[in-house]
């Protein structure tokens, strides 16, 4: 069980914001194909924790590995790392004043310096893999919120990368757009893309996750299996959050 | 009848008035686009030192009237670096162009101001410089959202290059005064000099309307600043 095995190792991560202490000592190995699902109250530092990966947060202590090469630490090699560590927002972000397809491809152009040619061939491939291939030359405003999602899923997947970090990528939509967002993910994790999820879907997490991490206050406080979480009567503040989450939802 | 003769025979001097007028307008334009934009990045993404410098730099240009820039340049620093030489045309086109950045470098920074930081946010965690992301993300959309403001920068200019006509660059203004002095015709030649201004005013601004209409985009930047 060598640490070669992991694609990705976030190790101790702390991360304060002036004397408020964000993240407390997060950890933990990611396999190749392996999706894990972060849940926990708003505030609790999902955000943070995904942002500290690949470094649009710099954390204030601990280290990421990425086959076993650190991401933290690592200077201008770090826009090598984010090609490889792809991010998938809340709000989408995609760039407003380019096409679909263009979204897609401008960081194929510009930062792989892909021909166009190739990089218009890719951009088109990626989005027809979340099915968007008709939308291609229709900017994001003339997008509904779950197809710009998707849009923002191929950006991430046209780079190639070893990972995706998802935060709350559904959050802003309402259920209708939720489950167009969620089954192209559902599809990416079949598919054996490497994931990390922040969400508050429980179905998803459940169904998708190979191991789910619930947050609180900084830290891992419960992790396992969605069964384990299920059944398993020591995971008591998971059930509890996730019970509340549900009677919340249903109200 | 005799005044119309007598003002043909002075259009061709009149038309090299205009083309300097001109000249002084695009000229000065193209100083502060070309001093203006790097001033707006460097008062947003710059250090303590740079942006305090550029603060300073259009506090000064916006601070004094156009009229004192002029005779401070041609009568006092052109002079003090032994350039006296300088034709008062290129001091003109320094002194608005200077001024002009100082005006622009405000119009850019609050266009690339109210670009979302998720954009750039976006930009590099895709691997992209901060430099491709202004370059690739941030300009094109910043440039958009600045053009109806910028637009307003050609009148002004524009008007402003009749007061040349105190350091003797030879404008519109300065030659029509001339041509007065010589003829003793005044309404009519202000008049047509008026006209001439107001047509230029005209046909700049339909061509920076064409200019948004053409590089606007569907959904984007409606009501932004
Ligand atoms: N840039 C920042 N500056 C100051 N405080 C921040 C910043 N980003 C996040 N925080 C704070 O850190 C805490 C965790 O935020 P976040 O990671 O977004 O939590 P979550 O994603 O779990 O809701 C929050 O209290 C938030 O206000
Ligand atoms: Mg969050």
């Amino acid at each position: 069980m060598g640490a070669d095995k992991y694609i990705l190792r976030v190790e101790d991560i702390h991360k304060a914001y002036g004397d408020r202490e964000v993240l407390k000592g997060v950890s933990f190995n990611v396999r190749k194909g392996e999706t894990k699902v972060f849940i926990g109250p708003s505030g609790t530092g999902k955000s943070t924790l995904l942002r500290c990966i690949n470094q649009l947060t710099l954390p204030d202590q601990g280290r990421v590995f990425l086959n076993d090469e650190e991401v933290t630490n690592s200077g201008t090699r770090i826009n090598y790392f984010r090609q490889k560590i792809g991010m998938v927002f809340q709000n989408f972000y995609l760039f407003d004043h380019l096409t679909a397809v263009r979204n897609v491809e401008v960081a194929l152009l510009k930062v792989k310096k892909m021909d166009a040619a190739a990089a218009r061939e890719k951009a088109l491939e990626e989005l027809r893999r979340v099915g968007m291939e008709d939308w291609a030359d229709h900017y994001p405003a003339e997008l509904s919120g779950g197809q710009a999602q998707r849009v923002s899923i191929a950006r991430a997947l046209a780079m190639d990368p070893d990972v995706i970090l998802f935060d709350e990528p559904t959050s802003a939509l309402d259920p209708e757009l939720t489950r167009e967002v969620l089954e192209v993910m559902k599809n990416l994790a079949r598919q054996g893309m490497t994931m990390l999820v922040v969400t508050h879907e429980m179905g998803f997490a459940l169904s998708v996750a190979n191991e789910v991490l619930f947050m609180e206050h900084g830290k891992v406080v419960e992790r396992g299996t969605p069964a384990q979480l299920l059944n398993d009567p020591a995971f008591t503040r998971t059930k509890n959050f996730i019970g509340k989450f549900r009677d919340y939802n249903e109200e | 009848m005799d005044i119309i003769i007598i003002l043909l025979d002075w259009i061709p001097y009149l038309f090299l008035g205009l083309l300097q007028t001109l000249g002084l307008v695009l000229a000065s334009l193209a100083v502060g686009l070309i001093f203006g934009l790097p001033m707006a990045l460097g008062q947003i993404y710059g250090n303590r030192l740079i942006k305090s410098v550029i603060s300073v730099y259009v506090w000064f240009f916006r601070g004094l009237p156009v009229i004192v820039l002029l005779f401070l340049f041609f009568f006092g620093i052109f002079p003090s670096l032994n350039m006296s030489s300088v034709p008062p045309f290129v001091v003109a086109v320094v002194v608005l162009g200077l001024r002009g950045a100082a005006y622009q470098s405000q119009i850019f920074r609050g266009a690339i101001q109210s670009i979302s930081e998720g954009q750039m946010t976006a930009a590099r965690s895709l691997g992209m410089t901060r430099f491709q992301a202004i370059r690739h993300v941030i300009l094109p959309q910043a440039l958009r959202i600045a053009l109806p403001g910028w637009s307003n920068e050609y009148p002004t200019v524009l008007t402003d290059t009749a007061i040349c006509y105190a350091i003797g660059v030879q404008e519109l203004l300065t030659r029509a005064t001339y041509m007065v002095a010589q003829t003793y015709i005044t309404m009519p030649i202000y008049l047509a000099i008026a006209g001439v201004y107001i047509l230029l005013n005209y046909a700049g601004m339909k061509a920076l309307n064409m200019l948004e209409k053409k590089t606007s985009i569907p959904g984007f930047g409606q009501g932004a600043l």
